[in-house]
């Protein structure tokens, strides 16, 4: 296994911790007045998702963490698992209830996922900033009403729940922000 | 990246201009102050032996023989005590300084270090003159002095005369977020840690430049060592802090050859100890102290940081023309 020195640190870069994979958000180095060099870093623990800090002295190593990004196209999910392919090589990988977390509200068969791998296995499914989706329940339309401040609630395809203008009907197609969770606007086809 | 992309500087153009005239005023405070303006060489035989502070080595070539080892200075600080011992009188220099192994948003392995020699100034008075300097050309407000002991008393209720390397662990450990409890170090190293990690932020905090003075004995590298009002010996040494930044170190100068040279060795030793290559002590130096340094107060202040804090920038990459990595 590959291992890094502090002078390799940089954001981005993923590493193991305490048997777990980590990625450096901010790496610091120090030199107080005329003493021994430390690095402070802040990562984030790819496992759990929680940002920590860790202060290592200069020179020190870590080994590397296999950790890359791919791109895979979202398929199914039992009962256990949710399943992605590679759309290049066809290869299947099953990510677990924890890895999908973030994405939960927002998988739809066939959409491109950002998913982080470790050893081969799904850590953390990333979904698009924008996905399409369609509206399965929503009070009936209102149109003409523009007040402002207006709105509903509408659950789409997904199960997930937003908040949307008052004209939009049941059958519609939304483009929405992952991020924030929120309406954007018609999606144009 | 690519040279298509990294050749440009990593400074804009405005900050090289307020860099420029950062340098014009200092100048001309040095000038107003009487303060010669001198240059002294870059290369080096000799090396500071200081156990931290690794020199880039180079090499002079002979036509037709040996090659001969030379430093890059880390700082100017040999070459102008030989000059006051010659008899210069107040001197000051903006100087070209180099650092192996020492990179990141607070530090570029080269870098401008503005040092003075002060005959005239006692350790207060030099304390006062740096104080000044930050007013007039960093417009600061005046600055804070506390010193080292009183600073471990006031922010961490610590007396640091204890010498308890225990409880200067425990309370780094529990105060400092991210550091191992197998953190292995001695009562300077836990000093310096809480120092950096602790302290300093919180005189950050009171938005005014902070001198410490009267560091441990321990940390005098070389400074007179002096006794506090408390009869305790200290090193006659400061720091001045702004901005979170630690800006400048200054000594009432240690004037003693033998005592200079037993410090060397002793650095030297350690860093046998450490495996890391043995430094030529400066005889040049000792020679020239041997032969009468001038009672003399001494402090480098590094410009680049005095930048950062002049146009709020993060790092220092955006107050050099090209940082490190784009050289």
């Amino acid at each position: 296994m590959a291992s890094y020195s502090t002078n390799e640190f940089k954001s981005g870069l993923k590493f193991m911790l305490d048997g777990d994979p980590c990625s450096i958000i901010e790496n610091e180095f120090v030199k107080p007045g005329k003493g021994q060099a430390f690095n402070r870093v802040k990562f984030r623990n790819l496992k759990t998702g929680r940002v920590n800090e860790r202060t290592f002295k200069s020179g020190d190593t870590v080994e590397s963490a296999d950790v890359i990004e791919t791109d895979l196209e979202y398929s199914y999910n039992d009962s256990e698992f949710w399943y992605f392919m590679d759309p290049n090589t066809f290869e299947q990988y099953a990510a677990d209830a924890n890895a999908i977390a973030e994405s939960k509200d927002w998988l739809k068969e066939q959409y491109t996922y950002t998913v982080t791998l470790w050893d081969g296995s799904p850590l953390l499914v990333s979904p698009p900033n924008f996905v399409n989706l369609a509206v399965v329940e929503t009070d009936p339309g209102v149109r003409g009403d523009t007040s402002s401040g207006g709105g509903k609630p509408a659950t789409l395809e997904t199960g997930a729940v937003v908040r949307v203008p008052l004209f939009i009907e049941i059958g519609e197609v939304l483009k929405v922000d992952t991020r924030t969770a929120s309406y954007v606007e018609r999606a144009k086809d | 990246m690519t040279a298509q992309q990294d050749w440009q500087p990593t400074a804009s153009i405005n900050t090289l201009k307020r860099r420029a005239q950062l340098l014009a005023d200092i100048r001309r405070f040095f000038a107003g102050r009487d303060v010669l303006e001198v240059e002294t060489p870059i290369l080096s035989q000799a090396a500071p032996t200081a156990t931290y502070l690794d020199s880039f080595t180079t090499a002079y070539q002979p036509p037709g023989s040996n090659a001969i080892s030379y430093y890059l200075q880390t700082s100017p600080e040999f070459p102008m005590k030989r000059l006051l011992a010659a008899g210069s009188g107040d001197i000051y220099q903006i100087a070209r300084v180099f650092r192996n192994g020492e990179l990141g948003r607070l530090h570029n392995p080269e870098f401008t270090m503005l040092e003075w020699y002060r005959p005239a100034l006692d350790y207060s008075g030099l304390m006062q003159e740096v104080d000044d300097l930050l007013q007039q050309v960093g417009a600061m407000p005046a600055a804070l002095r506390i010193s080292y002991h009183q600073a471990f008393q006031q922010y961490l209720e610590l007396d640091i005369e204890q010498r308890d390397v225990q409880t200067l662990k425990q309370t780094a450990l529990s105060l400092i977020s991210g550091l191992p409890a197998d953190w292995q170090t001695d009562y300077d190293g836990w000093l310096e840690m809480l120092m950096s990690e602790v302290i300093e932020p919180r005189l950050s905090q009171l938005k005014k430049p902070v001198i410490v003075y009267d560091f441990p004995s321990s940390q005098a590298q070389l400074a007179k060592i002096h006794h506090n009002a408390d009869g305790i010996p200290v090193a006659a040494r400061f720091e001045v802090y702004a901005g979170g930044l630690e800006l400048a170190n200054g000594y009432d100068e240690c004037l003693d050859a033998a005592e200079l040279r037993s410090r060397f060795e002793a650095d030297n030793e350690q860093r046998n100890q450490k495996g890391k290559p043995l430094m030529p002590i400066d005889d040049h130096l000792l020679a020239a102290i041997e032969n009468g340094l001038p009672p003399c107060t001494g402090v480098a202040l590094g410009l680049d940081r005095l930048m950062l804090l002049l146009v709020d920038k993060p790092s220092l990459d955006d107050v050099l023309s090209f940082g490190f990595e784009r050289g």
